[in-house]
This record gives structure tokens, sequence and C-alpha cells, in this order.
């Protein structure tokens, strides 16, 4: 890395200010008053339409791979989603998940 | 706190996320250390920009020597699904005083807005500062352990077995939560929107493709729950 200390403080000081920019934005400038029905209907798919689509490239082409698809973190994400419809309880899943995976790796990749 | 009760069902709801924030943490913590920066500058991020991925990639982007414009941008851009938590929890935090909204804000990570939008759409009906109190008890345990996880990363960064898959423990978590909330039409419409979408505009440079993808998704969900509450009118 070339950056020089001072450079290194602009981008955690501007990431910082912005990121929370973008966090106040509409919670802090709507505040009381009333949004209109049209846009809280779009709104209440906000969950469902960002995170699906930003863990899917996780999914099929990690990063710590390399971009290659991996038969253990695809396998954990497939035992993940079961454990998740058939339990209906976070907690349960995430220890569930995260078992199936360690369990994977080490069964195929070590 | 007035509603502790409501404090502390979000607190057990937070606790999970544990198993993620402090693998994660951690990892930021040794690869921004790896990276060349400093304890202070490590810190830095986590306190500042409380946000894993986007700080995974102002990281990244400062190894490959990019820009400062560049790394802002890309790593903002990541961010902007902020801005769209931010205009979803309005309706339900817009009611309590601005300065409770303006530490609401920096609190404002994936958990914390889908831990509670969960509740605040699926439970009975709250109060805004039970909301508010439900809110507070999922970042409590999350937001903390995130700072202490990202210092252990950065001083004890060498202990950690090279090759484990520690980087899957977000999908994973992010499955238990999405998964739940599958529960009409509408919402499997919008998941499967986002995937194809995100896979469709992979192309668009600076992660825009994932915006694209996300209001595309949006608009597909409350397309169909308007038509199938147009067909139930009938």
């Amino acid at each position: 890395m070339t950056l020089t200390n001072t450079e290194i403080w602009l981008v955690i000081l501007g990431l910082g200010a912005g990121s929370y920019l973008l966090r106040l934005s509409f919670l802090g400038i709507v505040g009381n008053r009333d949004l209109p029905e049209w846009l809280l209907r779009h709104l209440r798919y906000t969950a469902v339409a960002v995170m699906p689509g930003m863990i899917t490239p996780m999914i099929l082409f990690p990063n710590a791979t390399g971009g290659q698809f991996d038969m253990v973190r695809m396998g954990a994400a497939i035992a993940t989603i079961a454990i998740s419809v058939w339990t209906r309880n976070a907690t349960l899943t995430i220890f569930g998940g995260a078992a199936v995976l360690f369990a994977l790796h080490f069964l195929i990749a070590a | 706190m007035t509603f502790p009760r409501d404090f502390w069902l979000g607190f057990r709801a937070g606790l999970p996320f544990l198993l993620v924030i402090i693998p994660f943490g951690a990892v930021f913590g040794v690869v921004a250390t790896e990276a060349g920066l400093n304890l202070t500058q490590t810190m830095g991020f986590s306190i500042m920009v409380i946000a894993g991925a986007a700080q995974f990639v102002a990281v990244q982007l400062m190894v490959e020597n990019a820009p400062i414009l560049i790394i802002l941008a890309t790593s903002l851009a990541v961010n902007l699904r902020m801005a769209m938590y931010s205009a979803s929890l309005a309706p339900h935090l817009g009611k309590i005083t601005w300065w409770e909204r303006a530490v609401v804000s920096y609190f404002m990570v994936d958990q914390a807005y889908a831990a509670s939008i969960l509740k605040y759409e699926t439970g009975p009906q709250m109060t805004p500062r039970q909301k508010l109190a439900y809110y507070m008890g999922v970042v409590t345990p999350v937001c903390p352990m995130w700072y202490i996880a990202t210092y252990g990363g950065a001083v004890l960064g060498d202990l950690i077995p090279a090759g484990l898959p520690i980087d899957f423990a977000v999908p994973i978590t992010f499955l238990a939560l999405i998964v739940p909330m599958l529960r009409t039409l509408a919402h499997v419409v919008a998941a499967l929107v986002s995937i194809i979408g995100v896979l469709v505009f992979s192309f668009v440079p600076f992660n825009l493709g994932l915006l694209i993808a996300a209001l595309l998704a949006m608009v597909a969900g409350a397309e169909v729950e308007r038509q199938i509450s147009k067909r139930a009118a009938r």
C-alpha cells in the first residue's frame, strides 16, 4: 500500500461520514411525516430485495477461493436454508449452518 | 429504559449474531493490519464506519492503491443499502426524538435492521418507544462486540489458522434472516428478482449492479402485492 497516513485517515473519515449520512437520510429528514402508501409498499420489500442479492455472489463465487465455485460453501448454504425452513429458528439455523460448513470443510477440503 | 421487556427481547434476538460478528470483526482486524494499517486506523474503521462489507471493500482497494475518490465511491456504494434501511425504518421510528434517531442511525447495521424490521412487521403492534427499545436491545450485544473483535483480530491475528472458511459466516447469518421473511408470494418474487438481477448486472462497475437489482426487486415485490390485493378486493 502506498497511501500515506493522512490519506488513510481521509478514507476512514470520508467513509465514516458518508455512511452516517446514508443511515440518517430518511430517518432524520422524514421524521414525523407519514410516507405515501405506494412508497411504503415498496419499502416493505427492502430487506428481501437487498440481502439475497448481496449474498448470492458470496455463495456462488466466494472471494476466499478466488471466485471459484466451492462445494463446501454451496453445501453449507443449502443446509442452512433447509435448517431454517425446518426449524424456523434463527439461532439453530446459524449454529447448524456453521456446523455443516466446518464439517464439509474438514471432510472435503482437508 | 422505559420498556425493559422489549429491550431484553431485542437483546436476545441480537445474541446469535455474535457468531458472525466475532469472526467477521476478527477477520477484519487481521486483514486491515496485514494491509499495513496501524491499530488506531483499524479501530477507526470499525468505530467510525461500523459496516463490515464496506470496510473490507475499502481496505482491499487501499491495498490495490486505488485513487481515494474511487475507494470512497465504491465503498459508499456498498453502503447505499443503508439509505434503504433508513427509509424502511422511518415509518416505525420516525416518531421518536431527533437525537434518538441520530443514535439509531449510527448503530444501523444489517443485523440491527433485519432483526428489528422482522419484529416490527410480524410481531404484535408496538409503540414507537417499544420499537426503539427493541432496536437498542439488538445492537447492545452486536456493536460493542464488533469493536472488541476487530481489536482482538488486529492484536492476535496470527493465531487464527489460515484456510478456515470464516468468510462464509456472513451468508449463513443472512440466510437465517432472509428465509423467515419469505412469507408471501410477493416476498419470494422480490428475493428471486434480487438474485437474478445481481447476476445479470454483475458487469456494472462499483457495485452498482446490486443497487439496480435491489430496486427492481422492490418494484417486483410491490407490484405482486398490489395485483394480489386488487384481485382479493374484487
